[in-house]
């Protein structure tokens, strides 16, 4: 009998839409019973959220003054003490919060851990991709043990809304919390645009924006789509954008219908975080740039030119 | 204080990879071999650290084949103090990595140890997490920016909201991002130093580490491709196309 655990990732209270996405793997690897695990100073409300996601049967919650903030050091005894109740699997999303946090549980279970599935052939044996995308294997991995694994959002659609939400039950912690592990802060770019992880449409600019001034015309391109803005990584290490916005091997993986690439010339490391877009537009103005190998539309000319047209054509 | 730094050896960011028409793997003949590009900004930390006077000393930990020896000079030579080389003929997955560490870390008593967040060959992000967790220690990943202050370090990491800064008792574990720093390059008479710093050659087997490589890789296979597009002329051109696909 297989039941599967997933960890939710939830940030000021709201719950992260990659929760959704692991339940559709869940539903992938066939149990009988899928249940969310809220880690939380005050679960109430994200779990109110998790129990509508439809799949999921039931939704535990630890309460915790501790958990007000995702350390790892501090979930990950939570996730392996619940994660031995009878539980066949263990998932939470590919994120930098189930990067950090699950092989700390999977650790403490003395299982291995199969990271990014993107795709599931069996309860034991999935695809992932290594060498930033340039493969792709398949994994199996024991029957005997909790299989613990993250799982890449961009693979994956958002399970819908049940009809009636699932049930809530509070677990009380009885193990001993690390205090060796302190958050300090969490600095956020305010950005009022759509989220790059799960925005429809995402425009990217690469060094090829040249300024940070200049980087203006990707967001007013943006606004005017109400698409998420993205980059490459020789912007962000050039300033022109802050960290969170890197898309690729090392930033994030994102599965837009469309997505624009300004001025990026097209790197392994680019493309391992874009192969799942549905529709790719490439303006570079060196028609020899490896991007266009996997463009849909092309567009060879100069940036400064080319974006304000379209800015105007889209109108 | 001492810092334990992990040293991998890869596939060199730069070299194309082409999987194997068996399927078993990936082709490595005549392919560039390279240090992980992030365990390289680990060691640059680490080397800064000790430049900054809040380390003694610089130790490096390869796991790999005989011939990583290269390899392992190459981090001798970016300056760190001496290697501990972990001989295995086959590559060892994440668990059996962290377990291993641990056997060197009960051993040199480190009060940082640093990793790369990642591998670029298996992409798995995994091993400083579960050494961590073994150590019973805490750990950073995926940092940025690194303070250390007596007993006490404040790393800043890059995390999907954006910046995250935690506050880690030492000993701890810390795992490096692309940010962190830009490593430094070896200059010529830091080879010919290398050559008579040691290397410490410790069979893997007589470490009495239990294997946790549980997963088996069954089959490779080329990433699916993607439909061969068109280069459209103009705007006007780019804007119907999408307007007719019912993009924007
Ligand atoms: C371990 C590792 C991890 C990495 N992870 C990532 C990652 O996650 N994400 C990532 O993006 N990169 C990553 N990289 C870096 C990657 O290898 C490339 O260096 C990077 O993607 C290049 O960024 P770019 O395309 O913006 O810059 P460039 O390669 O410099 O390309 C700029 C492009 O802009 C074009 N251009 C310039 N001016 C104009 C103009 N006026 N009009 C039109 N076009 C113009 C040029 O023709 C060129 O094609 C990683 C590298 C390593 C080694």
């Amino acid at each position: 009998m297989s039941k599967i655990l997933i960890v939710a990732e939830h940030l000021d209270g709201q719950l992260n839409s990659s929760t959704a996405r692991c339940v559709t793997c869940a539903k992938q690897i066939g149990t009988q019973a899928i249940e969310v695990l809220v880690l939380a100073a005050d679960p109430a409300g994200i779990a109110a959220q998790a129990a509508r996601i439809d799949g999921v049967s039931k939704v535990l919650c630890v309460a915790h003054a501790r958990n007000d903030h995702a350390l790892a050091a501090v979930y990950a005894p939570q996730i392996a003490a619940v994660a031995k109740n009878g539980y066949s699997h263990v998932l939470a999303p590919s994120t930098t919060f189930g990067k950090d946090v699950l092989p700390r549980a999977a650790a403490l279970l003395g299982v291995a851990q199969v990271s990014d599935i993107s795709s599931v052939e069996g309860p034991h044996l999935f695809k992932r991709p290594v060498y930033a995308g340039s493969a792709v294997v398949t994994v199996e991995a024991p029957a005997g043990e909790i299989l613990v694994g993250t799982v890449r959002p961009a693979s994956y659609p958002a399970a819908g809304t049940a009809a009636s939400a699932a049930p809530i039950q509070n677990i009380p912690l009885d193990i001993a919390l690390p205090d060796h592990t302190r958050f300090v802060e969490l600095v956020h770019g305010k950005n009022d645009r759509p989220d790059l992880q799960s925005a429809r449409c995402v425009v990217s600019g690469g060094r090829g924006l040249g300024s940070d001034e200049d980087f203006a015309l990707i967001y007013a391109l943006a606004d005017k789509l109400g698409a998420a803005v993205g980059a490459s990584r020789a912007a962000v290490d050039a300033g022109y954008v802050p960290s969170e916005l890197q898309v690729g091997q090392t930033g994030k993986i994102i599965a837009p219908e469309l997505y624009i690439a300004i001025g990026v010339s097209g790197a392994i490391q680019h493309l391992a975080g874009i192969k799942d877009a549905g529709t790719i537009v490439v303006i570079n103005k060196d028609s020899e740039a490896p991007i266009f190998e996997v463009a849909d539309f092309g567009l060879v000319g100069d940036l400064f030119t080319l974006v304000p047209e379209l800015i105007a054509a889209i109108g | 204080m001492k810092i334990l730094v992990g040293y991998k050896r890869v596939i060199d960011s730069n070299a194309r990879i082409q999987v194997r028409p068996d399927g078993l793997g990936v082709v490595t003949d005549g392919v560039k071999l390279s240090a992980n590009p992030f365990d390289d900004i680990a060691l640059e930390e680490a080397l800064r650290l000790r430049e900054k006077g809040v380390a003694g000393e610089v130790v490096v930990a390869a796991i790999g084949p005989t011939d990583a020896q290269a390899h392992i000079r190459n981090a001798l030579a970016m300056g760190a103090n001496r290697a501990i080389h972990i001989v295995t003929a086959d590559a060892v997955q994440p668990l059996t990595a962290a377990r291993t560490l641990l056997k060197l870390i009960e051993k040199e008593q480190p009060g940082i140890v640093l990793l790369g967040k990642q591998a670029i060959d298996d992409d798995c992000n995994q091993t400083g997490q579960m050494l961590a967790a073994l150590w019973d220690r805490p750990q950073a990943t995926s940092a940025s920016k690194v303070e250390v202050n007596g007993s006490v370090a404040r790393i800043t990491r890059e995390v999907d909201a954006g910046l995250e800064t935690i506050e880690v008792d030492l000993p701890a574990v810390i795992t490096a991002d692309l940010r962190l720093n830009e490593p430094r390059f070896i200059k010529l008479p830091d080879i010919m130093k290398a050559k008579s710093k040691p290397i410490e050659a410790i069979a893997f087997d007589s470490l009495g580490v239990e294997s946790g490589d549980h997963l088996k890789i069954t089959h490779y296979a080329p990433p699916p491709t993607r439909n061969k597009g068109v280069i459209v002329n103009d705007v006007a051109e780019l804007v119907s196309a999408l307007k007719a696909k019912g993009l924007i």
